[in-house]
């Protein structure tokens, strides 16, 4: 059993989250091109490497994030999604 | 007849010699580069020597040969798709695998026994209505089938009547079937080789030398090749490799696990899947009973094996099966796979004049190995994409005329 630690509900057995996978930049709905359009919906980060992404857990309908290396599996934080901003 | 056969055995002519040879010197250049000496690789590798008549080739494989995906899939091949595109595509790679051991003078143990997938819901049974109506058009045997025929095609599959996962009918698919993975990889190999193919084992690609738009050459740990063309054709690492050469593919990558149950006599005749459940079984020709095949929830670079898909695969099978409850597991494994949003391919031209795609193989590779081997082999040779192969372009991503395979692929997310 892997465990994620999950910001509200403290660790819990990773079967319990979702994964929304990683975070994307919004983009401009009005001043998108297609091709960009076409890169933020199909082109998510794949490198190996560690990633920021959106999990939720499932049972309390609480989203968060995470941040995860995607060669270990190991999840380095995680944290609420108002720190998203500070990310930026 | 026994008399030449013991003539033959006692020959001091008998050929022992390896189907593959060891890995030679590698050369400074080669007309066409391949990397990835996986059942694609090898596949095309065949095809650009035998029909094309272009042997200059080196299929480069980072480990061994086909050790990664090829060795790692459950072996399903079927034509059993929702769009023509697809359809069409598949069919040919079945059709390639009907006569595979003749063409490549190796047994495969192409078995054509027929795959039923099971409907749960009445949503999957309209699903597979449609299915079967695509299959039928483009000249597949694909039908539906209600609980009676698949009580008929499989009597010992639990129907769990009344139950919350009654079986309410099945797609039917004759054209469905297995064969032996590893003789596939090792047939082409030896083919291969045999027409001057060259192939390096522990040669991994590092990088691109890339002026303009074109690959120059290949930078491995055993040196620098030259080349004129170049083909991607590395399974799980496709985006990896695609991205050292400033190619960005539509793929994430999910590990795929799947088991294998200790030996048991023979009971299981067709491959039979459960899209609700997420299971398929298939009853190899050891006696195995392979599970697969589930896909993990997020993304991940690890083929480690975990003990939540253990017991996921193990839930669908023996609720399927019931009997299978005291049956012993010998082994779990897990290979990448490079999952496209779409659930199909990528195949065809890359952003680059002379690097090509073999890609986005995800969870459904190995029944194209043939196919995809020719057709790429085909490309490659021309220089330009057969109709065949048009719809699997990478630019469906920018047009948006993606070619949604999800409903119709087994493992999904």
């Amino acid at each position: 059993m892997k465990l994620l630690t999950c910001p509200m509900n403290g660790p819990r057995n990773i079967d319990e989250f979702q994964s929304f996978g990683p975070v994307r930049a919004k983009l401009d709905p009005d001043g998108t091109a297609d091709t960009d359009w076409s890169r933020h919906l199909f082109r998510a980060e794949n490198r190996k490497g560690i990633v920021v992404e959106w999990w939720r857990h499932v049972p309390s309908n609480y989203f968060f994030l995470a941040e995860r290396d995607l060669v270990s599996n190991e999840i380095i934080r995680t944290f609420d999604a108002s720190e998203l901003r500070d990310l930026a | 007849m026994p008399l030449r056969l013991l003539k033959y055995g006692l020959s001091r002519d008998y050929p022992v010699s390896g189907d593959i040879p060891a890995t030679p010197e590698l050369k400074p250049a080669y007309d066409v580069v391949i990397i990835g000496g996986g059942g694609h690789g090898l596949s095309c590798a065949h095809h650009l020597a035998k029909y094309h008549g272009i042997k200059s080739v080196a299929v480069l494989e980072k480990g061994y040969l086909a050790g990664g995906n090829t060795a790692r899939n459950t072996t399903t091949i079927r034509s059993n798709y929702i769009t023509p595109e697809g359809v069409a595509f598949y069919k040919e790679g079945v059709e390639l695998f009907e006569r595979l051991s003749q063409e490549l003078d190796f047994n495969v143990m192409f078995s054509q026994r027929g795959q039923l997938t099971l409907a749960h819901t009445e949503a999957t049974m309209r699903s597979f209505h449609m299915r079967a109506e695509i299959g039928k058009h483009m000249g597949t045997r694909t039908e539906v089938v209600d609980q009676k025929g698949v009580e008929e095609l499989c009597p010992l599959l639990n129907m769990d009547y009344g139950g919350p996962l009654e079986i309410l009918g099945g797609l039917w698919h004759a054209d469905g079937g297995t064969a032996r993975h590893d003789a596939v990889a090792w047939g082409y190999a030896a083919q291969a080789s045999r027409r001057g193919v060259e192939i390096h084992q522990r040669t991994e690609v590092q990088g691109f030398e890339v002026v303009g738009d074109r690959v120059q050459a290949v930078k491995t740990n055993r040196g620098r090749v030259a080349c004129g063309q170049v083909l991607i054709a590395t399974g799980g690492m496709n985006y990896d490799v695609a991205l050292m050469a400033g190619v960005e593919l539509p793929i994430r990558c999910y590990p795929l696990q799947a088991m294998v149950t200790q030996p048991l006599k023979p009971w299981l005749d067709t491959l039979v899947s459960s899209v609700s459940l997420h299971t398929y079984l298939v009853q190899s020709s050891r006696g195995e009973v392979v599970i697969g095949g589930g896909s993990d929830p997020y993304q991940l670079y690890s083929t480690r094996s975990t003990l939540d898909m253990k017991e996921h695969l193990a839930e669908g099978a023996v609720h399927l099966f019931p009997f299978l409850q005291g049956v012993r597991l010998l082994r779990q494994w897990a290979g990448i796979t490079d999952m496209t949003p779409d659930y199909s391919p990528i195949m065809g031209a890359s952003p680059l004049a002379n690097l090509w795609l073999d890609c986005g193989w995800g969870t459904w590779g190995f029944k194209a190995t043939p196919v995809a081997g020719k057709r790429m082999a085909q490309t490659i040779a021309d220089g330009r994409v057969p109709d065949i192969l048009k719809p699997f372009a990478l630019e469906r991503f920018e047009t948006f005329q993606l070619l949604n395979e999800m409903g119709a692929t087994a493992a999904s997310h």
